[in-house]
């Protein structure tokens, strides 16, 4: 499903003398299988995910996704690309907090260009145990809540790729469990390919693949 | 899901501020349109109620003052000419015609006018019940008269003297509705029409009314009641239209130089009057422009401020597949969208606040101002605002275009 070979990348720090680059290791991830990104703090974790989702591009190396190479897509076309395949879930609630969680889930399908559907929303919201939050604003939630609605709306597209950047690191151990239960049962449901990043050490024991930076 | 929406709710989650934005910029818009509505109808009305004058010749004063006495009825006489003279003078070679006026009486605040015929053709008046006057005391009402004093055909009143309503009453002679006219939308409507001698009646206090029963022999032009001889008899102005262009140059010179009287051409006065409340005018469009320029200013700093709270949902919005176009989009249309909201208001309270002036005073209605016309004035305002909408919003929306995603939800 998705496979780099020989990425890496720079960065230039602000006075441009010094040049930081992060050499990362060829991985190749399959629908229904899911990967734990670990690493130490500064380690790259963010900047490979970023790369892998379109949000940053590489210094080297290729990264095919459905055997596209995304290098060859146009800004618009990897826009499209990032809406219809990629679900992402942050470390912390970045939710629209103007909107409603349902009208939160249907900016997915709107912003990928697809039809926006209220009973997939339902469907959705069901499965993550948030049906009697469909109404409500963005602060009325609780932060586990508020991770499961972005859950929900990386998952409402049916992609076939959800990259989750510290997705349980803001939660208690309660919401850390459910969370990262969740995220794997959707994932593998979707059979979509699902690789979370990390330092996380309660997340250890609970995905067998791993991959260390 | 839709851009639209996406903008409402958006506004919805800053109600005060949009609010605040929108009202700045609907009052100094409002203030524009009610600018806008005042000079064009003034200016419909003055060119409708001097049409057909090119002078007016009276009693030596102040020109303007005679122009607002003889064509606008909202002034007072600056004295009276003599009938000989003015007789004279409609027989002059450069004259078409010439219209006599008799003024000084009221009722309820409404001029009472002896003239004839002529005077209310030039208007292109028309009955809607009743007759013309004819014989002396009798009256036809303006429309406006009509609907406020609500005097009927039939109906007798009193005059009083000048143009208040509580001047002295002449009660020794009693006017009689004949007519009333159709709405003409000119001062005609503000109007009690008479004959010139049934204004001379009322004030008869030394001139003897015995020379008026029998017919005059060689009568006069104006008022064929009257010998053309007559020495005493006196008439407030005359409205006159020129023969030819030739007119314009000769006709004022001769009368301010060689008669007793002062002639004074509307267009002239009218241009000057107009140069007076220019600069009041001026001075309140100024600053309604000065309230646009805030009103635009912070609605720019509003879009430039949220767009800082933005960023995140902003790059949200990019890694769940929003073209960079697709925020350019949405941040001009949140401008446009509350500039154009902010005009239209603007534009519906502008008429709105006319409507009720002209509601609830006496004089907007005798003016004959309505908050029902909308000018090509209004259509350039709701453009403009929209392209100043734009405008704001175009350094934001820049920002927003060049967001980088990366960044911006790595660095949390
Ligand atoms: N915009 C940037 N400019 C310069 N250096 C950067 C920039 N972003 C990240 N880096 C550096 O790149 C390295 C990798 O950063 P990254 O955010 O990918 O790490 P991470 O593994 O996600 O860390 P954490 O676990 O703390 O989130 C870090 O050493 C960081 O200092
Ligand atoms: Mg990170």
């Amino acid at each position: 499903m998705i496979a780099t070979q020989g990425l890496t990348h720079r960065y230039h720090s602000k006075k441009g003398v010094l040049s930081h680059e992060i050499v990362f290791p060829d991985l190749a991830v399959e629908r229904g299988e899911s990967f734990l990104l670990l690493g130490n703090s500064g380690s790259g974790k963010t900047t490979l995910l970023h790369l892998l989702g379109g949000l940053l591009r590489p210094l080297t190396g290729k990264i095919e996704i459905e055997k596209i190479d995304i290098a060859s897509l146009s800004e618009t076309e990897l826009d499209r690309m990032r809406g219809r395949q990629i679900g992402f879930v942050f470390q912390r609630n970045h939710l629209i907090s103007a909107l409603t969680v349902k009208n939160n889930l249907l900016m997915a399908p709107f912003l990928a260009g697809e039809k926006q559907h209220e009973e997939r929303v339902d469907l959705v919201l069901d499965e993550l145990g948030l049906r009697e939050k469909k109404n409500a604003m963005i602060f009325e939630l609780s932060q586990g809540q508020a991770q499961r609605v972005a859950i929900a709306r990386a998952i409402i597209n049916k992609p076939s790729l959800i990259l989750a950047d510290e997705p349980t690191s803001a939660l208690d151990d309660k919401n850390c469990d459910q969370v990262i239960e969740l995220l794997n049962k959707v994932a593998m449901e979707n059979n979509a390919a699902l690789i979370v990043a990390t330092h996380d050490h309660r997340l250890k024991s609970r995905l067998k693949n791993q991959i260390i930076l | 899901m839709s851009i639209q929406l996406l903008i409402w709710n958006y506004f919805k989650a800053k109600k005060l501020n949009t609010g605040l934005n929108i009202l700045l910029l609907s009052l100094g818009i409002a203030m524009i349109t009610l600018l806008i509505l005042f000079n064009n109808q003034l200016e419909e009305k003055m060119t409708n109620n001097s049409k057909g004058i090119d002078l007016v010749v009276g009693a030596k004063g102040s020109p303007l003052q005679l122009i607002l006495c003889a064509v606008f009825h909202v002034d007072f006489p600056t004295g009276n000419i003599k009938l000989r003279e003015a007789d004279r003078l409609a027989k002059h070679r450069l004259v078409k015609y010439a219209i006599p006026l008799a003024l000084g009486d009221s009722y309820q605040g409404f001029r009472v006018v002896g003239t004839n015929r002529a005077y209310s053709s030039l208007y292109q008046a028309d009955l809607a019940s009743g007759d013309w006057w004819e014989k002396d005391l009798e009256v036809t009402l303006g429309s406006s008269v009509a609907q406020l004093t609500k005097l009927k055909v039939g109906d007798h009143f009193e005059s009083a003297h000048g143009l208040t309503k509580d001047g002295h009453a002449h009660d020794e002679n009693k006017y009689v509705v004949k007519g009333i006219l159709k709405q003409s939308g000119t001062v005609v409507d503000n109007l009690i029409l008479t004959t010139i001698s049934s204004v001379w009646k009322e004030h008869a206090e030394s001139s003897s009314d015995s020379t008026m029963q029998q017919l005059p022999t060689s009568p006069s032009l104006l008022v064929s009641s009257v010998e053309a001889s007559d020495s005493i008899r006196e008439i407030t102005s005359l409205l006159i239209k020129y023969k030819n262009p030739i007119a314009a140059i000769q006709l004022p010179r001769f009368i301010n130089t060689q008669t007793s009287m002062q002639a004074a051409s509307p267009a002239f006065e009218m241009a000057r009057l107009f140069t007076l409340l220019g600069v009041g005018a001026d001075a309140l469009m100024g600053f309604a422009y000065v309230l646009i320029f805030i009103s635009g200013l912070s609605i720019f700093i509003a879009l430039y401020s949220s767009l800082k709270e933005r960023r995140y949902d902003m790059a949200i919005m990019r890694s769940m597949g929003a073209s960079r176009s697709l925020l350019f989009k949405t941040i001009i249309l949140e401008g446009s969208i509350l500039t154009f909201v902010g005009a239209s208001l603007g534009l519906a309270f502008g008429h709105l606040v006319l409507g009720v002036f002209v509601h609830l005073m006496e004089e907007g209605q005798k003016a004959g101002l309505t908050a029902g016309v909308f000018y090509a004035e209004e259509a350039v305002i709701l453009v403009g605002s929209v392209v100043l909408g734009v405008f704001c919003s175009l350094l934001p929306a820049i920002q927003a275009y060049r967001v980088d995603i990366h960044k911006v939800l790595a660095s949390n």
